[in-house]
């Protein structure tokens, strides 16, 4: 009568998904690139120290080479350190727009999906009415209204972006609500917050943590246009966008050294976020994991 | 293998020969051989039926023979030849050109093969434009003729419908409409009737039957269903775990069967003769992972006659009598004695003083189609209109009916997840309908519930150890030592090592997910168990494993089951008193003997003759209890009588007063004008 049991032994579930984590190469990958990017951004400076707050007009658009390894823009600002301390900021205003986006996204629409009915439908209507706004449009108008920091930018970010969070977190409680093993716990008498805590939110974190990754990504491109919109920090801050839009008022003098590192650092810390995320939706998923 | 690298001899007249065909599926890392060493023929006019449980490479075999394999299944050896021309290695041009042409295919789920967005006519015109050229009117005629030749009702309204617009059994009849468009030479139907009622599925399988005896085709029949076998099957190959293991004639393979595994497969399908004393056969543990394949006999773990030889050397396939085919060392003689089972000890007799433990007293439930719907009508959908019963402690009512006639609705009403539009159940003297919060879920103890979708109703982020505390957790009962120990002692109660504790659901087969689902329930050591189509998912040898073990549990734990399952054998099997729902009602009521030998209503009747018995030699179904169309809206029910649609004895009186539901013995009432006996005015009905 008995069934023969898996012969394998027994395994962590979080070993379980790192291990299926690591065995996806584009994500072993994205990570490597993400630490190495911050590393190279906070620790940097460190070790390669360079002025970047007073101008220096007589080393300004100076091509690679030299003391320069990646030349000097039109204030005389040494490149490859100008591109650590921006991405500071980029990274720094990226994680903190996707960590707000997500906090505020998720509550909302935990709530609306676990209430339903009449309360969900206004407060889905009204995340509907705010999505047909373009999105660019009111950052714009915020981004003059507050100084520029890190701070306000990530916050301007992270308010008008929770509103594909709050979407996708909706729709996963409610397919979860209407799951068996739902029906299970409360014919067992479990009380309504038992169910939100034991069953609901272990099996929404998955998405909730893939969004993150997504919405990082998101956010530091977010970032990069209002700062080549021309909505960035202030001086003597800076980010990739504002080094960008700087760059290419000189395009046609040649500096390619003020448009390509940063552009491609930019590209690949993006690229690096979407496929850590692909591999953590994967990965996440109990049932696609093998033994 | 490799003794049969000569082989079978191409008999001139067979119109499909598959010789030593082995398709493998390349994963991540390994590639599993699916099927190994299979051979077919088929002639034209006959039917094979290819039988054996999932993952027993049934299907991949027929779409080997399509050219269908998924991506990463390619046929590793072997040849496949269709009236002497080799398929395997042509081409995908030239496949194409076979491909809904000679060799046609009818697939299991008539919803997910048609296209949505398609109406019938384009799809059943589609395959004889491609492959006979015709013009688009050509095309259309002869969709029209062809809808007509699969018994489609007013085939031209119905050119322009698109499939969500049909139900499922005429969806089925498109399919095979498309398949049969061009003639084929040879049709492959892979579990056909599956996903139909067992109502349709008689007459989707007669349709089959006579359309190629009509155009002279060869039939594959690919089936789980040893009933379904028995009855149209000309010949049967069985298979297990990628390979073929015994193939005869029908007759001859279900008197005289060589392979224990054939033996085991048909011992363990329940019939409605099935004797409910003795516990039904069943084939211990689960098909090998064809991942790490055993060496010698792919059934040797699982096998009763298995020897050190059946572990070491594989048997090859000998041919001990002309047309009958075997691979095994130790073959058998004929079917099992029904004597020879097992006999559990008989369950206790239920209690006949006692009074009700649950009782359902007219239950209605009414699902809007939205309140904030902006149209004006909002139509109600009738659920469950009306259901009223008692059940006895230690007794089983069971409750049968077609897909869609409220039997889950009905089930999540009594345990309270759905609030009943009216009427009230109570369960151990409760009220459900007035028991609030603390309440309410102290009482919950008593009435649990097993889901018939195991990997659905079972936490997949949570381990096994940790579904198996939830009920005590969510009662507050005992302190984590004696949960430990209870969730231990539950464990060895279903039949599950302790190791389960730490493992994902997703880790186990069907059968182990279902033992840990029926552990968890009795964790509260609950009066009632109600359980959804409890084995509807299961492969027959798994299925009687678990319907033997709740018979077993009922008996220690004393326990009430309401158990719903659209199969009538399985009621047959494990309950007491039966309810047979048809559109939200209950038509009949009584004994399992006083519904299934003595049905009075003419729909149960008709359910009980449509179902296949796995008996060749078993008479044909009394032709004047066919219910063959399908169950109306429940949007719309019709007046008085709601089965009066279908009904072969209904009459104008039907259409205008519904029927009461009447005594007709003991116990025994049904809901009928025109009954198949007279009513017993005297016994009270209920």
């Amino acid at each position: 009568m008995t069934d023969t049991a898996p012969p394998q032994q027994v395994t962590s579930g979080w070993r379980l998904a790192v291990r299926s984590f690591a065995q996806n190469r584009l994500a072993v990958a994205g990570v490597g690139i993400i630490v190495l990017l911050i590393l190279f951004c906070f620790a940097g400076p460190l070790l390669y120290v360079t002025e970047q707050v007073a101008v220096d007009p007589v080393n300004s658009l100076l091509p690679p080479g030299g003391d320069y390894p990646l030349g000097t823009d039109a204030q005389g600002f040494d490149v490859l350190g100008r591109i650590m301390r921006g991405g500071q900021a980029s990274l720094q205003i990226g994680l903190f727009a996707a960590l707000i986006a997500t906090a505020i996204g998720t509550l909302y629409g935990t709530i609306a999906g676990l209430i339903g009915g009449v309360v969900d439908g206004i407060m889905m209507r009204l995340v509907d009415t705010l999505l047909s706004i373009p999105f660019l449009f009111i950052v714009l108008i915020a981004a003059t209204q507050f100084s520029s920091t890190v701070l306000s930018l990530s916050l301007i970010l992270g308010a008008f972006s929770w509103l594909g969070p709050a979407r996708l977190v909706r729709a996963e409680v409610l397919s979860l609500r209407s799951r068996g093993f739902v029906a299970a716990a409360t014919v067992m008498g479990a009380t309504k917050p038992r169910i939100i805590v034991r069953h609901l939110i272990p099996n929404a974190l998955g998405v909730v943590i893939v969004n993150i990754t997504f919405q990082v990504a998101d956010a530091i491109i977010a970032v990069s246009l209002l700062g080549f919109l021309g909505f960035g920090l202030n001086y003597p801050d800076v980010e990739w966008g504002t080094q960008l839009s700087d760059g290419v008022s000189h395009l046609f003098e040649g500096a390619w050294w003020l448009i390509y590192p940063v552009g491609g650092c930019l590209v690949l810390v993006v690229m690096a976020f979407n496929f850590v995320g692909d591999a953590l939706r994967d990965s996440i998923d109990v049932r696609l994991r093998r033994r | 293998m490799a003794a049969r690298t000569e082989g079978v001899p191409v008999v001139p007249g067979d119109v499909l020969t598959v010789e030593g065909l082995s398709t493998s599926i390349r994963l991540r890392k390994s590639a599993v051989d699916v099927v190994k060493g299979v051979d077919l023929r088929l002639r034209p006019g006959e039917t094979l039926g290819l039988v054996g449980e999932s993952g027993s490479g049934k299907s991949m075999t027929g779409l080997s023979i399509m050219g269908l394999l998924p991506p990463g299944g390619h046929i590793a050896a072997g040849s496949i030849k269709l009236d002497g021309r080799e398929l395997v290695g042509l081409p995908e041009r030239q496949y194409q050109k076979v491909r809904g042409n000679e060799i046609a295919m009818v697939f299991q789920d008539p919803m997910t093969s048609l296209n949505p967005t398609k109406t019938i006519g384009e799809q059943v015109a589609e395959p004889i434009r491609l492959h006979l050229g015709a013009t688009p009117k050509q095309a259309r005629e002869r969709a029209l003729d062809m809808l007509a030749l699969v018994g489609i009702a007013r085939p031209a309204e119905r050119m322009g419908n698109y499939p969500h617009q049909l139900s499922g059994g005429l969806r089925q009849r498109v399919m095979i409409a498309m398949a049969l468009s061009c003639e084929p030479k040879v049709l492959i139907a892979d579990e056909p009737t599956t996903a139909l009622d067992v109502t349709v599925q008689a007459q989707v399988l007669r349709l089959l039957h006579d359309l190629k005896d009509r155009l002279g085709m060869a039939m594959l029949l690919i089936t789980h269903d040893m009933g379904v076998i028995a009855r149209w099957a000309d010949r049967v190959s069985v298979m297990y775990a990628g390979g073929m293991v015994e193939s005869a004639t029908t007759d001859r393979l279900f008197a005289g069967m060589r392979h224990p595994y054939t033996q085991a497969l048909l011992a363990c399908t329940p019939r409605l003769t099935q004797r409910r004393e003795s516990a039904l056969f069943s084939i211990p543990g689960s098909p090998p992972d064809l991942e790490h394949p055993p060496a010698g006999c792919r059934f040797a773990a699982r096998c009763a006659h298995a020897t050190d030889r059946c572990e070491r050397e594989a048997p090859a396939l000998t041919e001990p009598a002309p047309g009958h085919t075997l691979a095994c060392w130790h073959p058998v003689e004929g079917p099992l004695e029904p004597a020879a089972r097992p006999v559990e000890a008989a369950p206790k007799a239920a209690d006949d003083q006692a009074g009700p433990v649950l009782v359902a007293d007219g239950l209605v439930k009414e699902y809007g189609t939205g309140r904030l719907s902006l149209r004006r009508s909002a139509r109600a959908v009738n659920a469950v209109s009306g259901v009223s019963f008692a059940v006895r402690p230690g007794q089983t009512f069971g409750l049968v009916g077609e897909s869609g006639c409220g039997k889950s609705t009905l089930a999540r009403m009594i345990v309270a997840l759905e609030k009943p539009t009216s009427g009230s159940v109570t369960a151990l003297g409760g009220a459900l309908g007035e028991l609030r919060g603390r309440d309410l879920r102290r009482h919950r103890r008593n009435l649990q519930m097993m889901f018939q979708d195991s990997l659905d109703a079972l936490d997949p982020r949570m381990r096994v150890g940790a579904i198996l505390r939830e009920p005590f957790e969510a009662q507050g009962i005992g302190t984590a030592a004696e949960q430990l120990a209870a969730i231990r002692e539950l464990l060895d109660e279903v039949g599950l090592p302790h190791s389960a504790l730490e493992r994902y659901p997703h880790e186990f087969s069907g059968g182990q997910r279902q033992r840990i689902a029926l552990a968890r329930a009795l964790a509260l050591n609950p009066r009632v168990i109600v359980a959804d189509e409890p084995v509807s998912a299961l492969d027959v040898s798994v299925r009687s494993q678990v319907l033997n073990l709740m018979k077993r549990l009922q008996a220690t734990h004393d326990l009430t089951y309401v158990v719903i399952s659209h199969d009538l054998t399985v009621v047959r099997y494990i309950a007491d008193i039966v309810g047979v729902m048809y559109l939200g009602k209950l038509v009949e009521v009584g004994s399992a003997d006083d519904v299934y030998l003595r049905a009075v209503h003419p729909y149960t009747a008709g359910l009980i003759a449509a179902i296949p018995e796995p008996d060749p030699g078993a008479a044909e179904p009394a032709g004047g209890l066919d219910i063959g169309s399908e169950l109306p809206s429940p949007l719309d029910p019709p007046s008085g009588c709601r089965f009066r649609t279908r009904c072969p004895r209904a009459q104008a009186r039907c259409a205008e007063e519904e029927p009461v539901l009447l005594g007709f013995g003991p116990g025994h009432s049904a809901a009928c004008h025109f009954p198949l006996r007279e009513p017993q005015p005297a016994v009270p009905a209920g």
